[in-house]
């Protein structure tokens, strides 16, 4: 059985490769002189799909056997949900693709799913045990609708983010040019993490602290990466480690905070030596990628997995997530932050669907609803679980 | 009511924007806006564009707007959305409320309580807001889905060319054979499952009308799940108790009406082990340690019997007995246990021996029962212990007085009045775990503590949910309704002759362009001709070949 599950881990750092690849693949097939369209067959492009299945299919590949080895379905712990979100988002991907073949989504959708995938392992990978709340089939049935669900959803922030990059005049000061590199910004905080947590994580860094909890009582604190900040009353316990003084109050996790201090710092470093070699601002530095790219289309894609998406989700986040709560916690609402951030999630997406109905937003303004809508998600999946304490605490 | 004519000679309810009859636009404003925005309704007179006078009027015609239902949509997310800032009420400790916000949070707390975002989801406002948006879903629905299905269900199939020209897409053909064209653009639409009227040589071809309704079914699935919410507070619908149930104890179960009773075999907790549990899970289990596998109850189901004189109380027969887990709840009638909580290591009994203090010999022993404690524990001999007072859960003393914080055993202590042959009046003393006082001076004899009994107690909770099936019927038909509008669309394709022998073609459907031009496309085929033009698509390639011309003029001339 651990021997399965290694197997699983090299599916999956294949399947990540093979994403990678095809990337490339997708890059060129939209460079190539002769397809000016964007659309339609195209050698590059079908070597991209190609490689983007084989990828796909490595990665269920990886599922299936760590469900066999587990003996449950792979999505009890963030690490497995957050993988299976980049698998849906691929998914998502490889059938808006087929209906619409248009190469360039998959130039950013890819990557895209790159950086979930790897954000995801930087948590524990441990084939972890059940604890008896998630012993149910429900497990898999909520979970994957509703990352399907999600993943479908951000197929529209890619059309979006796309749509955006051509649409908006980066030419001129404005809100919109500051607001796109804002987004794109954030996205290299998230490589920040990457970087910074595998960087900790290869050199062995480990630092400890005792500290008192909200509740009085002394705990301890690892510290994956030097301590920028450190918790409450903390004592060093791990001698000669970098520490300073600046002590957080009890209720924040220092730890975490620290980890996302060292995010900021890496990704704002990244961002700048990217500006000082290039003299561009990344949204300067993709919008020769998108010039082509038919806004039309790309604002049909986008309202279009919307629409897809939608009903996956209300019925994987909401009725799947309701018939189970009323199983496993006596009441099918209880309004615990995730449940909550679900209705949000929800009640954002029945509101862009609203606008765009009967108000007419369309292009622009859809696209920036998108764009919103993959933060809300964004914002469920990681700072839910990692800042607001419920019981859906993973991890 | 003021009727309008058309120039058709149809005569229109007031408030029509398009023609009922032939399409022409009626006012000046169906004229000038953007026809995706007149289409949407189809030009039919809604009671909120048409009246507002009244009082009634004027609430009508505010719920049925979208704009203010969007904005009911996007306050309730916002107000949502502040309630996770810290935790709810519900999560934090009972009636601790008023100081643990301010203590844990400072200021940022205590403004979060006195705004009263600590119960924000059961506030007024909150409700409020969710009752808005529930009218907002009905008279929205109203005001459009009647003119709508009286515009569906009476189209006309010849449209005057200035409804046709008005269309996204549309094109006019100059041709020989306007009659071929349309036959073959039948049979090929024929094949695409559309569905087919023909007047007077104008054809009318249609699919997927029902997709319209979606967004109206899936209104009536909210109202229903809304109206499930509500019935929770009618009394008898609902019930929400809590029980904890000692091994070995019968109790009634709450809620019930003294109808049925449950009996504890004993709660048990599992671990995963190492070595036991698939290898796999080692590196956690040694990361985390213990990790739960099982909470569970065992426990027999009792229902009092009908006594046979009325307020005589029946016996218990026992009707059902199985395991009460997480995840699988003990169902029976209406009601579900759920295992939610427990206390391991209760304290069940104590016992002691009287010593006398000088020999350090015991003259008798005795058990106090923590369910049933004793009056008064009589002894050999002439001795006898007298259980003054009891305090399950000792907190210490104020003014001299002890306290006990709960009726939980979870720190026994005893005021008792020791009587032997010597001391007839009893001496007094006050015992507890670690703690032997005699507060009226010293006594001959003592309490030694000789051995305690615990057990385990199940936390459950007690559920009658009887708007469950309605919440679901509500969610069933939301789902319905939602998908019959996302998944589906309505497409038409108007084809007219004109008298001057032209063949006028013009399209609308309600959302996926792509989708349907690729239909346009196919039904185009056979006919030799352009499939008719979409010109929102027309306009953007228009503009989108100047910017590459002048893009590629910048790069000729740096």
């Amino acid at each position: 059985m651990t021997q399965l599950v290694s197997i699983s881990s090299t599916l999956l750092y294949a399947a990540f490769v093979l994403y990678l690849i095809a990337t490339v693949f997708f890059a060129g097939s939209i460079k190539s002189k002769k397809h000016t369209n964007q659309t339609g067959k195209n050698k590059w492009a079908t070597i991209a799909i190609i490689i983007t299945i084989a990828g796909f299919v490595s990665q269920l590949g990886y599922f299936i056997t760590r469900w066999i080895a587990a003996g449950h379905a792979p999505l009890s712990n963030l690490f497995e949900f957050i993988t299976f979100f980049g698998m849906m988002l691929v998914a998502a991907f490889i059938i808006i693709y087929f209906i619409y073949r248009t190469h360039v989504l998959g130039v950013f959708a890819l990557p895209i799913a790159l950086l979930v995938i790897a954000y995801s392992s930087m948590f524990p990978r441990d084939v972890s045990p059940l604890i008896p709340a998630l012993q149910s089939d429900w497990l898999a049935i909520h979970v994957s609708t509703v990352a399907a669900g999600e993943a479908i959803l951000a197929v529209s922030f890619v059309a979006g983010l796309i749509y955006l990059l051509k649409d908006v005049d980066l030419t001129k000061r404005g809100k919109q040019r500051f607001w796109l590199e804002a987004v794109l910004f954030t996205l290299v905080i998230v490589v920040g993490f990457i970087v910074s947590t595998t960087a900790g994580s290869i050199a062995g860094y480990e630092t400890e602290f005792s500290y008192v909890n909200p509740e009085e009582q002394t705990e301890t604190a690892q510290f994956a990466l030097p301590a920028l900040v450190v918790p409450h009353q903390a004592e060093l316990l791990t001698e000669g480690q970098f520490a300073t003084s600046l002590e957080m109050p009890s209720i924040v996790n220092a730890s975490r905070l620290n980890t996302v201090l060292w995010s900021i710092l890496t990704g704002t470093a990244l961002y700048l030596i990217l500006r000082l070699v290039t003299r561009k601002s990344i949204s300067a530095l993709l919008q020769p990628l998108v010039k082509r790219v038919n806004l039309n289309l790309m604002d049909e894609i986008g309202y279009r997995s919307i629409l897809i998406g939608f009903p996956v989700f209300t019925l994987g986040g909401l009725v799947f997530a309701m018939i189970w709560a009323q199983i496993a916690w006596t009441r099918f609402w209880g309004w615990d932050p995730k449940e909550v951030w679900a209705l949000i999630t929800w009640l954002f997406y029945a509101a862009f669907l609203h606008l765009r109905l009967s108000k007419g937003w369309e292009g622009n303004r859809s696209a920036w609803l998108a764009v919103i809508g993959f933060a809300i998600i964004m914002f469920n999946l990681v700072a839910v679980n990692l800042i607001i304490a419920g019981l859906h605490s993973y991890a | 009511m003021n009727e309008i004519t058309c120039k058709c000679g149809h005569v229109n309810p007031e408030g029509t924007e398009l023609c009922l009859s032939c399409g022409r636009a009626l006012s000046e404003s169906a004229e000038n806006r953007k026809t995706a925005d007149v289409m949407r309704y189809e030009g039919m007179a809604r009671r909120s564009q048409t009246y507002n006078l009244s009082i009634i009027d004027k609430i009508w015609n505010f719920f049925s707007s979208v704009k203010v239902g969007v904005w009911l949509i996007v306050i309730t997310l916002i107000a949502s959305s502040l309630g996770t800032i810290f935790p709810q009420a519900l999560f934090i400790p009972n009636g601790t409320e008023n100081v643990y916000y301010e203590e844990r949070y400072g200021i940022a707390g205590k403004i979060y309580y006195v705004l009263g975002f600590h119960d924000l989801y059961s506030s007024w406002w909150y409700l409020l807001l969710i009752g808005a948006i529930g009218t907002s879903i009905i008279i929205a629905s109203l005001d459009r889905v009647i003119p709508l299905y009286k515009a569906l269900k009476h189209q006309r199939i010849n449209r005057h060319e200035s409804f046709m020209k008005r269309q996204r897409v549309f094109s006019s053909y100059s041709i020989e054979s306007p009659e071929k064209s349309i036959a073959q653009i039948k049979e090929r639409l024929l094949k695409k499952r559309y569905r087919i009227r023909e007047e007077e040589g104008h054809l009318l071809a249609e699919k997927g009308r029902f997709a319209r309704w979606g967004p109206y079914i899936n209104h009536i699935g909210l109202i229903i799940f809304l109206i499930g919410g509500m019935l929770r507070f009618v009394p008898g619908m609902y019930v929400d108790e809590n029980m904890w149930i000692r091994e070995g104890e019968t109790m009634a179960i709450p809620g019930t009406g003294q109808e049925y009773f449950l009996k504890s075999d004993g709660f048990t907790v599992e671990t995963y082990q190492q070595g036991e549990d698939s290898e796999v899970f080692n590196n956690t289990i040694e990361r985390e340690g213990a990790i739960a596998k099982n909470y569970q109850t065992d426990a027999h189901l009792f229902k009092r019997e009908e006594g046979s004189i009325a307020g005589q109380q029946g016996e218990l027969v026992e009707i059902q007995q199985g395991a009460i887990q997480v995840n699988q709840p003990f169902k029976f009638d209406q009601f579900a246990l759920y295992q939610v909580d427990f206390r391991q290591d209760e304290y069940s009994s104590m016992s002691f021996n009287l010593t006398e203090k000088a020999s350090e010999e015991s003259v008798g022993s005795f058990t106090i029962q923590f369910d049933n404690p004793e009056k008064v524990y009589e002894l050999d001999n002439g001795y006898s212990v007298e259980l003054t007072e009891y305090y399950p859960d000792f907190s210490g003393f104020e003014d001299g007085e002890p306290q006990s914080v709960s009726p939980i055993p979870n720190n026994p202590a005893f005021l008792v009045r020791l009587f032997s042959p010597e001391n007839p009046d009893g001496e007094v003393a006050f015992i507890g775990i670690q703690r032997n006082l005699e507060p009226l001076g010293e006594n001959d004899y003592a309490l030694e503590f000789a051995g305690v009994e615990t057990r385990d107690v199940s936390g459950l909770t007690v559920r009658k949910d009887l708007t469950l099936w309605i919440l679901g019927l509500g969610g069933a038909v939301f789902m319905i309704g939602v998908v019959q509008g996302a998944y589906w669309n309505h497409r038409r394709l108007w084809l007219k002759k004109t008298a001057d022998g032209r063949l006028l073609a013009a399209g609308h459907t309600n959302k996926n362009w792509f989708g349907f031009r690729k239909d346009l496309e196919y039904a185009f085929e056979t006919t030799g001709l352009d499939k008719p033009k979409d010109h929102q698509e027309e306009n953007l390639n228009k503009k989108e070949s100047a910017d590459a011309k002048e893009e590629n003029n910048r790069d000729s001339t740096s």
